[in-house]
């Protein structure tokens, strides 16, 4: 394999872990708070690029032709849309069971999981719908080529994760949020509303998954109606990978992943394993298994006992 | 005797209106016939019929009358010249199998298995792969049962073991890797599993010089060939539920509850957590291995479509609507989730938002299920009544 074959599969795994770390942070954040794997975060993630390719549907057939403020307009509608979806799935199936046992939330996430994924397939069919490919073009440098779109997942998602962890460390919105993941209940008494807290969580996650499709369906063309259930779950080993509930770990985590998969599946494509391509989606799998085995506070977790 | 009359003649009308169902051939009046039978549920319920005419579970009778219900079934619908409603129940006795087994890892002892499908997958390819190479050695069934069994809970254990002494929900997301995992290996892996194509011809099983192929004729009645396997199935769903029903009230069924209830207490009881943690999973993957072999020599076919995510989420939803941890309830679970969709074929496409909407609902209003066991309840509601007043 040649150094420009190795960095080739760098950039695209750079592009595909951004992707991942952006989904991640729902899963660490909701996490983080109330202790629940929301197994309906990969739908939340399907359904945002769903509602950005459809804005972007609308607004072509209202003879737009600007394709940045086009795209600008269905981030910003996807975004809101999402976070209502993500803060109505808490209220509904999650906030009544908040001092339910654990497994009763974790299956009732499962049941909005199936839930939205068949509502979508009901709804607007199961074929693969195509993304809009305006963004074309790209720079070669020495053999590597960078395609627009993957500088701009890249970028997108570094400045978005920047903002939020700004919004975490240094605002007062942001403190609350600390407290509240490391004790609801001191943080209450505090005066910390932690049931707006958490649907502020929600709101963040939500958003920053939909940014996540819509990025998912500009880079790879089309998308599908089971389009979040392997990324959902990849991007939940991402956050374990970081150590769940920490913010910076998810982003870290998602990177790795995307760069463990590309560079997996190239190297050992390059030895001669071509069959290894077809089990790109189980490498997250292992990683995951070998992760929670060898480090299961993850890599920048902190080291947490099962709460009594 | 009042008793035994009442409990028979309960399960004559359970059974009247099971039979009457599966005939109703319009919707509609099949939807009505749902709603009389929920109200009739719950009118019992609320008036506590079901003590006051004393019927008694724990009785003799009640599974003698169970017992002729279930020969009964075939010989009704044989002489309705019906085979189709006799499949339906085979393949929901499967299923039985299939959430009894759930039910030890989920049920009793608290371990969320969200790739269960896997051991089903495994027990399936277990015969499917071996008649693929010897054919003819039809009574080979017979030790492909438990080899299927044995290889499943091996499996159980490779995944176990490493993995058990992680947090509850991470054991969830792993178990489900693995299931990912086994069915790409099954769709890549050609050679062995003929890819997506699936395992074809898969013959039934012989004992003696009976073939399961050709079907019976017993009392002038022709019974088609599904209902060799319908008596295998029920007669295996029946030892299952017996060896259950036995695990749970032994010491290691106490040992279960009592780590799906508080870990660390029970650790500290001097409970081998891991031990009895491995043990159940290893039992449950065992019932799903062998559910798998019953499915590949019923139905003569395999393939890894067969195998996905929502199938693992169906059984587990059988689980969870029947009573985690309640054996009646998750057979009668296993029962309703297979003929329900069955009789509602309009609304097939429908299937799995429904599920998705009940497994919610079912969470939010009746965590314990239909039919809760005992110990379960107390645990849901914990906070509002003093366990120690409610335990017999």
């Amino acid at each position: 394999m040649s150094l420009a074959a190795f960095l080739q599969q760098l950039v695209n795994g750079l592009t595909l872990g951004s992707m991942y770390s952006l989904v991640a942070l729902g899963y660490t954040m909701v996490y983080g708070i109330i202790e629940l794997i929301n197994f309906a975060h990969g739908e939340i993630f399907m359904f945002g690029a769903f509602i950005g390719l459809f804005t972007l549907q609308g607004l072509e057939s209202l003879g737009l032709t600007n394709f940045g403020v086009m795209l600008t307009v269905a981030f910003l509608v996807s975004m809101v849309i999402t976070s209502i979806l993500g803060v109505a799935v808490d209220r509904i199936a999650y906030k009544p069971l908040r001092n339910a046992p654990r497994i009763t939330a974790l299956l009732s996430a499962i049941g909005v999981s199936i839930f939205l994924q068949n509502f979508v397939m009901l709804a607007f069919g199961r074929d693969l719908f195509p993304f809009p490919r305006r963004i074309i073009g790209g720079v070669t440098f020495g053999g590597v080529r960078i395609d627009n779109i993957q500088i701009i997942a890249v970028v997108g998602s570094v400045l978005l994760m920047y903002l939020l962890d700004l919004l975490v460390r240094k605002t007062l919105m942001g403190k609350a949020m600390r407290s509240t993941a490391q004790d609801m209940e001191a943080a209450s008494m505090m005066g910390i509303d932690s049931d707006r807290i958490i649907t502020v969580t929600f709101v963040i996650g939500s958003s920053l998954a939909a940014v996540g499709g819509i990025l998912n369906g500009l880079y790879y063309g089309g998308i599908k109606f089971d389009m979040g259930f392997i990324l959902g779950l990849k991007a939940f080993t991402a956050a374990v990978l970081g150590g769940i509930g920490n913010i910076r770990g998810a982003m870290l985590g998602g990177i790795i992943l995307g760069l463990c998969e590309t560079i997996v599946v190239a190297v050992m494509s390059a030895v001669g394993f071509a069959w290894a391509f077809d089990y790109k989606d189980a490498i997250s799998f292992v990683v995951l298994i070998i992760v929670l085995i060898l480090l299961p506070s993850g890599l920048m977790g902190e080291n947490v006992s099962e709460k009594v | 005797m009042k008793n035994t009359i009442t409990t028979i003649l309960a399960v004559s009308v359970s059974f009247g209106l099971l039979v009457a169902g599966m005939l109703i051939e319009e919707p509609p009046v099949f939807v009505g016939f749902l709603l009389m039978i929920a109200a009739a549920v719950i009118a019992v319920k609320r008036l506590d019929l079901l003590n006051k005419i004393k019927i008694d579970t724990s009785h003799p009778s009640f599974y003698i009358s169970l017992l002729v219900a279930v020969i009964a079934y075939p010989v009704v619908f044989t002489s309705l010249d019906n085979s189709y409603w006799i499949h339906v129940a085979t393949i929901a006795g499967i299923y039985i199998c299939l959430a009894m087994g759930l039910n030890i890892t989920v049920g009793f002892t608290g371990l969320l298995d969200l790739g269960y499908v896997a051991f089903y997958a495994i027990g399936a390819y277990t015969s499917a792969i071996f008649f693929k190479a010897f054919p003819e050695l039809t009574w080979a069934f017979w030790f492909l049962l438990p080899a299927g069994a044995f290889l499943a809970a091996g499996a159980g254990l490779l995944v176990g073991i490493p993995t058990l002494r992680l947090r509850g929900d991470y054991l969830a997301i792993v178990t489900l890797g693995f299931g990912e995992i086994v069915r790409m290996v099954l769709t890549n892996w050609g050679t062995f599993t003929n890819g997506p194509k699936g395992i074809s011809g898969i013959p039934g099983p012989a004992l003696g010089g009976f073939s399961f192929e050709k079907g019976m004729e017993l009392f002038g009645l022709e019974f088609p060939r599904i209902t060799n396997n319908y008596f295998l199935i029920y007669l295996l769903a029946a030892l299952m539920g017996f060896a259950v029903y036995r695990l749970n009230h032994s010491r290691i069924g106490r040992a279960w509850v009592a780590i799906r209830e508080d870990e660390l207490a029970a650790e500290a009881m001097g409970i081998n957590t891991t031990a009895f943690k491995l043990l159940a999973f290893a039992i449950g993957a065992s019932f799903a291995g062998m559910g798998g072999v019953l499915y590949a020599n019923t139905i003569g076919f395999v393939d890894p479509m067969s195998f996905i995510f929502m199938e693992s989420a169906m059984i587990l939803s059988m689980v969870v609507l029947g009573g985690m941890g309640s054996l009646p309830g998750v057979i009668l679970g296993a029962f309703v989730l297979v003929v329900l969709p069955e009789k509602l074929r309009d609304f097939q496409q429908y299937r799995m938002l429904l599920f998705g909407a009940a497994l919610i609902a079912m969470m939010v209003f009746q965590p314990e299920g239909l039919i809760p066991s005992k110990r379960r309840q107390l645990e849901f509601s914990y906070h509002e009544l003093d366990p120690a007043d409610h335990l017999e």
